[in-house]
């Protein structure tokens, strides 16, 4: 009887006593450390072989730099690796002139002997584009980025000119080049360290103990769960103010949220969209947000009856009510689209007209088009949340009862994501809500990966509409260095666009981010990537 | 001893065959392939989309497929990881030890509160704490671990502010992955006791979720063990020969209501690996269930059949250590083997 009392009376104390005895923890590693809780795992820390954000934010944006580089929170290009740049007058040879005195990292593995040249460049170029180059197959890659960039057909040749210069030539006379320079893929790496693998017979170490340039060093990463960088101490852009880096690996948006709200993090990455209004509320925090460089829009297919039909494609633009979807899909987070690129980027036609909710003139139209009694059309709904379109089933419903008032008959047709993409890549859809989020900040990353004629059999001209004038507009655009010219025929093939109506362009979504109050010196990238150059601690 | 270990291991063969059997074809029957997901938005003309197949193998015939699979999984390799490119059997290594350690605290947990409770429940039949703990084992052993966790992280980590609310040590102790078990890894780091706090504080909400059901089933499971066994003559004898309450109770009945109880423990251990898909997703614990879970939704087949397989090799080997520990709790096996 004893026994069990006495047990009984300990028991309960003990168990709600337990998380006090705990002393809380102690004084931090030595400097500054800063938490970013990001929403995934890196699946390599080579950029040249990732295609997602976790990747980038963890490899590109920390370890490395490339030879040109996005302006921070812009897509505008800046020097970086490279000083300065040459375009041959045919448009076919670029040479960039190098930075001197550029040191790599030093890590647990490599101590580097010299600083970053030409070598360098030309290694990190080969490895991705010449199958017999001793990298290329290292840890399985396929640079599927690179490749789908069109990067492989593009460059020819990577010639080193002398220890700091560097010479591309290309198949073709192509302006956006220079931005794809500075995406993730372009990506420096050390021709020393590689040498050195070689040398020691661990040449998979590259791709996970990586060594860069850039204004991080990487220390370690534990799977699924932290990424621990400290600052490099010579980084040509001068030392972080922040001493350690820390990615905390938090996959949940509402653990993330609350990770914040404990001050466990100091950043963190997509905050969890209902509770923004409440964070907004909170004076320990802040919210940032941006218009992303993405377009959520609906394709028509023009290879399906009645599509190939102007009259009918301008009939569905009137009969939608877009307004409507931004609060009830977007919950107001989204500007309404009228061009198929957002406005942050150049050669935005603010000119073109958009077409206004109108049932009357949707009817009008359909009738001009012998269509007076309607028709019957499948519609296809997104079966995940992207940020472009964060609900496509809802926002199918909606469609659905806005173009029944005009007499057309949908019919809500949804398949899990890698099928919707599989049969969408085929065109066997009617209508279907789709959407991009940009690589490079170039409007041919737009206007021709999604419109253009050679992206119909590509898969990803999903309105599978290839008209001549609008074709030939983004094709001169493409080789013509000019900006301004191009900013031109930019802008008059997006009003051939609007014409010719082979989407409703619905919106562009906003990209947020929800910081600590005493984070200072973060700007948001419209490419949706978080990098930590500049990025300090209030005390 | 021996025969009995033999006896097992002809089980063992054709269990590891029928569940890779099972996963090679689940996670094909998932529409999509790692491919389509690879591509996304961007589409990829027909040709570059078989080439991509074929770099990962995916368009050979199933039967093929299965059997390379086999052959080499025979031979130790379960192929690469389509998402990180690398090892399947490496990437598992770097990830058991987490799930390893989350549910080993959990089962202590859960007998450690689990058992006590029974015992309790059992001598004190009837009694409001009978009522009580056998309440609470009904709650706790029908509460969803997902609501459970998600519960748990808003009362302790948000409201009370005891516990961290994700993560496996504070962010300022920086420890290094040497045998993989944290509340080890924290002495070798030399972060002494705070580093070893921290980690603990960090294990408790996991824990307490993942070892809920087990300690609710080890609760009941005691309790009714218990109560045969307090009925037994020999416990009336002891009594009458002088023995204290407790020790006739510690000694005489416990020792005996144990042996279904041991039984019980070790089926747990299947509970703990498949509820830790589950906790280690809402606690961002970095274990093979996240990785499984992520995997998944990848279509990163490699992974999936060859983390499964693994696991239920895992899960088929501590149930054979348990059937060796009952059979050392109980003579009866062992003469009978």
């Amino acid at each position: 009887m004893k026994f069990a009392k006495g047990f009984a009376v300990g028991f309960a104390p003990a168990l709600i006593g337990l998380p006090f005895a705990f002393p809380s923890p102690a004084a931090a590693a030595a400097g500054k450390t800063f938490v970013y809780c990001s929403e995934g795992s890196p699946s390599t820390f080579n950029p040249q072989k990732g295609t997602d954000g976790p990747t980038f934010n963890a490899s590109s944006r920390t370890i490395y730099n490339r030879l040109v580089d996005f302006e921070k929170g812009g897509t505008k290009i800046l020097p970086s690796l490279a000083e300065s740049w040459a375009v041959s007058k045919d448009g076919k040879s670029y040479t960039f002139q190098l930075r001197r005195d550029v040191d790599f990292h030093t890590t647990a593995s490599f101590a580097p002997k010299r600083k970053f040249n030409a070598d360098d460049v030309v290694f990190t170029f080969e490895r991705m584009l010449k199958p017999g180059h001793p990298y290329h197959n290292v840890n399985g890659a396929t640079y599927e980025y690179f490749k789908s960039m069109g990067m492989d057909k593009l460059i020819l040749d990577v010639k080193k000119v002398d220890p700091y210069a560097v010479r591309f030539v290309l198949s073709k006379p192509e302006s956006p080049f220079l931005a794809n320079m500075a995406m993730d893929f372009a990506s420096i790496l050390s021709a020393e360290y590689a040498t050195l693998l070689t040398k020691n017979n661990r040449p998979e170490k590259i791709d996970m103990e990586p060594v860069g340039t850039g204004p991080f060093v990487f220390k370690r990463y534990e799977k699924d769960n932290q990424i621990r960088y400290v600052a490099h101490p010579s980084y040509f852009g001068g030392k972080q103010a922040i001493d350690n880096l820390v990615f905390s690996i938090t996959p949940d948006a509402n653990v993330r949220y609350q990770k914040l709200k404990r001050g466990e993090c100091h950043l963190i990455a997509e905050p969890p969209a209902t509770d923004l209004k409440a964070m907004r509320a909170d004076g320990g925090l802040q919210v940032l947000e941006q218009e992303g460089l993405n377009v959520g829009y609906l394709a028509m297919n023009v290879q399906k009856k009645p599509f190939g039909d102007v009259k009918v494609r301008k009939a569905v633009n009137f009969a939608l009510n877009r307004k409507s979807y931004l609060d009830a899909i977007y919950h107001g987070n989204a500007s309404l689209a009228k061009n198929p690129i957002p406005p942050t980027m150049w050669s935005y036609n603010e000119a073109v007209p958009d077409y206004e909710y109108n049932p009357e003139k949707a009817k009008q139209l359909l009738k001009e088009a012998g269509l007076a009694d309607g028709f019957k059309a499948k519609l296809w709904a997104m079966p995940i949340s992207r940020p472009y379109n964060p609900n496509g089933k809802k926002m199918a419903e909606m469609m659905q009862a806005d173009l029944k008032k005009v007499g057309i008959e949908v019919e809500i047709v949804t398949y899990d994501w890698p099928t919707y993409l599989d049969k969408a890549r085929r065109g066997e859809h009617e209508m279907l809500l789709m959407g991009w989020t940009g690589d490079n900040g170039d409007p041919d990353n737009f206007m021709n990966v999604l419109l253009g004629c050679g992206a119909v059999d590509g898969g990803s001209n999903y309105s599978r509409w290839c008209q001549k004038r609008y074709n030939g507009l983004i094709d001169d655009a493409r080789v013509t260095s000019d900006m301004k010219k191009r900013s031109e025929m930019y802008g008059k093939a997006q009003a051939i666009f609007k014409d010719e109506a082979p989407w409703v362009t619905l919106a562009h979504a906003k990209v947020f981010r929800a910081m600590r109050k005493e984070v200072s010196g973060y700007k948001m990238s419209p490419f949706g990537t978080d990098s930590f150059v500049g990025v300090d601690l209030r005390k | 001893m021996l025969a009995f270990l033999v006896r097992r291991l002809f089980v063992v063969i054709p269990t590891l065959v029928g569940v890779s059997l099972v996963a090679f074809a689940l996670i094909r029957l998932v529409p999509g392939d790692p491919v389509l997901l690879l591509i996304g938005e961007r589409g990829a003309s027909p040709e570059v989309y078989e080439q991509m197949k074929a770099a990962y193998g995916l368009d050979k015939s199933l039967p093929t497929q299965y059997g390379l699979f086999m052959r080499s999984a025979v031979a130790g390799d379960l192929g690469q990881s389509i998402h990180s490119g690398r090892g399947v059997l490496e990437e598992f290594a770097d990830r058991f030890p987490a799930t390893l350690e989350l549910g080993f605290v959990a089962l202590f947990f859960a007998v450690l509160f689990g058992l006590p409770m029974g015992i309790v429940a059992a001598v004190k039949r009837n009694s409001v704490f009978d009522y009580a703990f056998m309440s609470v084992s009904l709650v706790g052993y029908s509460m969803p671990i997902f609501w459970w966790g998600l519960i748990l992280i808003l009362f302790f980590s948000v409201q009370l502010g005891w516990t961290p609310v994700s993560g496996r040590i504070g962010i300022v102790y920086d420890v290094p992955a040497w045998s993989g078990f944290l509340l080890v890894d924290v002495w070798k780091a030399g972060e002494g006791w705070a580093g070893f706090w921290s980690a603990v504080r960090h294990l408790l909400l996991p824990a307490t979720a993942l070892g809920t059901i087990p300690l609710a089933a080890i609760a009941r499971m005691t309790r009714s063990s218990m109560l045969e066994v307090l009925g037994e003559d020999y416990m009336r004898t002891a009594r009458a020969k002088g023995v204290s309450r407790a020790g006739v109770i510690v000694v005489h009945g416990l020792r005996n209501a144990l042996v279904p109880v041991v039984t019980v423990i070790g089926l747990l251990a299947g509970h703990i690996v498949t509820g830790a898909v589950l906790t280690e997703t809402i606690f961002s614990w970095p274990g093979i269930g996240r990785w499984l879970v992520a995997s998944v939704a990848a279509r990163d087949y490699p992974v999936v059949q060859g983390g499964i397989l693994l696991i239920a090799s895992a899960v088929i080997l501590i149930n054979t250590m348990v059937d060796l520990a009952y059979a050392w709790a109980n003579p009866k096996m062992r003469l009978q083997s």
